[in-house]
């Protein structure tokens, strides 16, 4: 059904592990994923309940990215895992791992050469085209848990778009800090209807999941929840008239490759001075290829 | 120059051989074998089997050698591979009256048909650590059952007559609660296939409870005796043993025994006094969980009675009596993976926290600076005036 142009590495061999089904999940574990993820992508950013199985890597470490990888990964898939913005992080290494053993496909650190792309806490900086899966990792899909952590009372909420809560939240930071006090997993509006959390992406890729051409799909496995933008869907981040939403670059150069838009990692060298670099490494890798010169200190 | 952490690969794969070293300990000693820990760690076996709701003494056992005795470690191992497993069929209700007990005490009542029955029991070992065990123990011939063990066991053991619960005297007087099906019998909810909603009928509770952490259940039974909760606990009926399994397979129209399995079985009776509908009666709290695990099966029992608040008309005050709280927060596969999780790097989010507060600050003191300023400007102009 896809098709890449690049040639991905391969896996050292072709053959899944022995012993487990394709991807790891049983067909029927699958199609309970896929029923559940037809809906939440019929119902943008409304969250469904679904049978979350215990997975051989620990909850809270991407047990519903993985899920719902495994729910939509086929063979002629080209996955892509990313943690932190980087594909060389040990846990974005252990999953790659894990599909690259259970599926036998091709895997990728490539952004554009990826039809599935798991994240945990980025948004790739090259934009996502049509026919591309984001699957987020979410540790916290309920986006009003810390106004309310009654599960039974937020379903109500959000049933009747009861969002006062929040609007609150966000008025009372702004009159003691003067800014929305939330960095990270900075709550959105889903195609104007329901309130859902981003995932923990700084609030700097927010703007990336509003209209985005590709499908974005969310899995909580411990929290047993799924939930889904459809592509082309309006992302809007919460905000008020006279207090909009903005997001700023950090006002650094990547050491590396000389990018001034990207989201950077700040590092602490050795002598107590500051380095920094693209947190995404495959964009880093991309301008340094386009500016081959530029950054390089000489 | 720096190069942002790369190697990831071989560093797990290190990591591994590390964990392999490290179960393996000191290659002069022999290495332990599933069949000795199934056989001489039985009590954590119990607990690994309970709390990753597997009854299967062998695997649980395997399960605590590969994860050098962490009992959190073991119950995930065991989970993961549960959860592959394909579900057969549902067996009819076990029997416990009918357990083959090799224990069971009641507090209640001083003696009762089925008689108190000591069984194997840590309550009247005195704690005092025996070091001949240093020495390898007291050897093959001491360790050989003693005479009146043995005829307890066999007495145990053989006694077929069933032991009646403890509180059917009572309930047969109305003093106590029957013991009815929750709605929903005999086709229960499958916690682990249908993902929880609050409220949770009682049905689903107990699942959920009977394979919660036993150290988060022991500490809030324990608050219900502090005062966390109206409560006022007897022990009716504390057993342990085998009990059969038997099933209806679609082809045949009567149960066949397929097996046997170890549980333990507690039934709290509590106080209550009576609402507008319902005339003053003792109410029980239950707890069943898989293999030996008596303060398990325990605060089992006192929680389930603290979460029945609806049944009772009581108001829901403390921690204990809060079912999202209880259940929702029990788990320790998923308590362990999301506290652990913040081990794995943050750096990304971590960094968008230190450009708001790099701000904060910034905006402080320049507030700061400028409040000086004024407050400088206006000595100044008293000192004029």
């Amino acid at each position: 059904m896809r098709t890449s142009t690049a040639t991905p590495e391969r896996s050292g061999s072709d053959a899944q592990a022995e012993g487990y089904n394709y991807a790891y999940l049983d067909e029927r574990t699958k199609r309970m994923l896929r029923r559940a993820l037809l809906k939440a992508v019929a119902i943008p950013g409304h969250q469904v309940p679904f049978g979350s199985r215990e997975m051989p890597l620990a909850y809270g470490w991407g047990t519903g990215g993985i899920q719902v990888t495994a729910a939509v990964i086929g063979r002629g898939d080209v996955l892509k895992v990313i943690d932190q913005g980087s594909d060389d992080t040990t846990n974005a290494v252990n999953i790659r791992e894990f599909f690259a053993r259970t599926t036998g496909i091709a895997t990728t650190t490539r952004t554009t050469e990826a039809t599935v792309i798991q994240t945990r806490h980025r948004i790739p900086e090259t934009p996502l085209r049509e026919g591309q899966i984001m699957v987020y990792q979410v540790p916290q899909p309920e986006p009003l848990y810390k106004l309310e952590p009654r599960r039974a009372e937020t379903l109500g909420l959000h049933a009747v778009e009861e969002y006062g809560l929040m609007n609150v939240k966000l008025y009372e930071d702004i009159a003691q800090w003067g800014h929305v006090e939330t960095t990270s997993d900075y709550p959105v509006r889903v195609n104007g209807r329901y309130i859902a959390s981003p995932s923990p992406i700084p609030a700097f890729d927010n703007p990336k999941m509003n209209l985005m051409p590709a499908l974005q799909l969310f899995g909580a496995g411990r929290e047993k929840r799924l939930y889904a933008i459809p592509p082309y869907t309006p992302v809007q981040s919460l905000d008020f008239e006279d207090h909009p939403f903005t997001v700023k670059t950090q006002g650094e150069a990547c050491a590396l490759c000389g990018c001034t838009t990207s989201f950077l990692d700040e590092i602490a060298t050795e002598d107590g001075a500051t380095l920094w670099t693209c947190s995404d490494t495959d964009w880093c890798e991309q301008q340094q290829a386009i500016r081959p010169t530029e950054g390089e200190p000489r | 120059m720096y190069v942002a952490v790369k190697g990831g690969e071989s560093a797990i794969a290190a990591s591994r051989a590390l964990v392999d070293a490290a179960r393996r300990g000191d290659t002069a000693l022999a290495p332990l074998a599933v069949a000795q820990v199934q056989s001489q760690m039985g009590l954590a076996v119990s607990r690994v089997m309970a709390e990753a709701s597997l009854h299967d003494p062998e695997l649980a056992a395997l399960a605590l050698l590969q994860a050098q005795g962490d009992v959190v470690e073991a119950t995930f191992l065991l989970r993961a591979y549960r959860t592959t497993l394909p579900r057969l069929a549902s067996t009819e209700p076990v029997d416990t009256d009918a357990m083959r007990a090799r224990r069971r005490v009641s507090a209640i009542f001083k003696d009762l048909p089925g008689g108190q029955l000591l069984g194997p029991s840590y309550d009247y070992t005195q704690r005092l650590l025996d070091f001949s065990l240093l020495r390898g123990g007291r050897g093959e011939r001491s360790n050989a059952p003693t005479a009146q063990a043995t005829t307890a066991l066999r007495q145990a053991d053989t006694d077929g007559d069933d032991i009646p619960n403890a509180l059917a005297m009572l309930a047969a007087e109305d003093l106590v609660e029957a013991s009815a099906p929750s709605p929903g019998d005999p086709v229960p909810p499958d916690i682990t296939r249908d993902p929880p909603r609050y409220p949770l009928a009682r049905t689903g509770r107990l699942q959920m409870l009977a394979r919660a952490d036993e150290g988060w259940l022991l500490g809030l039974a324990y608050s219900t005796q502090r005062g966390y909760a109206q409560s006022h606990p007897f022990v009716g009926d504390v057993r342990f043993g085998s009990v059969s399994l038997s099933l209806v397979p679609d082809e045949l129209d009567f149960a066949i025994e397929i097996g046997e399995i170890e549980l333990t079985e507690c039934q709290m009776v509590n106080q209550f006094a009576g609402s507008d509908g319902a005339p003053p009666q003792f109410t029980l709290g239950y707890g069943l969980v898989f293999g030996h695990g008596e303060r398990k099966a325990m605060a089992m029992s006192l929680v389930d009675r603290a979460l029945r608040t609806d049944e009772f008309d009581e108001l829901a005050e403390v921690p204990a009596q809060d079912q999202e709280f209880v259940l929702a927060q029990g788990d320790n596969v998923e308590a362990s993976g999301f506290v652990q999780h913040l081990k794995l790097p943050h750096y990304v989010t971590f960094e968008s926290e230190l450009q708001l507060i790099r701000q904060l600050r910034a905006e402080h003191q320049a507030r700061q600076r400028a409040g000086a300023e004024e407050e400088h400007e206006g000595a100044s102009q008293g000192a004029q005036g």
